[in-house]
């Protein structure tokens, strides 16, 4: 239950992770390119790999809790 | 100053010296990225455009899709966050009891971010902030414990005086890798088109 609590206080505070990651990946891709294409396909790349990587990272998190609750 | 990402005088040479064995010869191929040349123009000065406003840089080099995407992704990242926590995330303090680091990252965005060195100045020299408004003019955290402003935005804008910091922190960190491109060219990666194998006709 605490585990649903913090998920839910959560999600909603993540959404705010978004315009960094599109920001991010596009401005890192285009530092590594100079075709549009080429930044497009690495941002669309780099901003998969940082949400999965958020996303292994709550799930360790979430695994804890709902351990640490017991 | 032009810049070609591996030219063919970057390229290593194989095992036995000159020219390197056939197999290491076609890999190079493979993995060549396609010829293209960027006119970095004057780089420092880019590099200056590009500290000042974020994407200026590369529209003087005439790099205009990178100059859009910098200045529309930093600067919408920047303004974002200055304006979710109010106007006070970004200043510069660096007197105790608020010293103030995060500006160290902010001021990476340049123009946008240096009002608040003049504000710091007004507030020193105690002629109030300019023009009346209170962004990016230092807390009033000099009392000991009477007043504390810091404390009062905090519990104003909570969460968000938090994110604001960090979306402009990371928009000054950002423009800290647009300076560098604009100065140095970009840092060549491979694509799926350079990882394809070479058509055998």
């Amino acid at each position: 239950m605490l585990a649903m609590v913090i998920l839910f206080a959560a999600t909603s505070r993540w959404l705010w992770a978004v315009p960094l990651i599109v920001s991010i990946s596009f401005v890192y891709a285009a530092t590594r390119h100079e075709e549009s294409w080429a930044i497009l396909e690495h941002a669309i790349r780099f901003g998969a790999w940082i949400t999965g990587f958020m996303l292994l990272l709550f799930m360790v998190f979430y695994v804890a809790t709902e351990w640490w609750a017991g | 100053m032009v810049v070609s990402p591996i030219g063919d005088d970057n390229r290593p040479t194989g095992q036995d010296g000159e020219g390197g064995t056939n197999m290491a010869s076609e890999q190079l191929e493979t993995l060549s990225p396609p010829p293209y040349h960027v006119h970095l123009r004057d780089p420092w000065l880019a590099a200056l455009w590009a500290w000042l406003w974020p994407g200026a840089g590369h529209l003087y080099q005439g790099r205009y899709v990178k100059g859009g995407i910098f200045m529309t992704c930093i600067l919408l990242t920047y303004f974002f966050g200055l304006a979710i926590g109010g106007g006070h995330v970004v200043y510069a303090s660096f007197r105790q009891p608020d010293l103030r680091l995060h500006y160290l990252l902010q001021v990476g965005v340049g123009l946008p971010a240096l009002p608040a060195l003049v504000q710091t100045y007004r507030q020193r020299t105690e002629r109030g902030p300019l023009f009346g408004w209170k962004a990016m003019y230092p807390p009033d955290v000099r009392g000991e414990q009477i007043y504390d402003e810091l404390a009062e935005w905090n519990a104003q804008y909570g969460f968000y005086f938090e994110l604001g910091t960090l979306y402009t922190m990371v928009a000054g960190l950002l423009n800290v890798l647009a300076i560098y491109d604009a100065h140095s060219g970009p840092v060549w990666t491979m694509t799926s088109r350079d990882r394809r194998p070479p058509d055998p006709g």
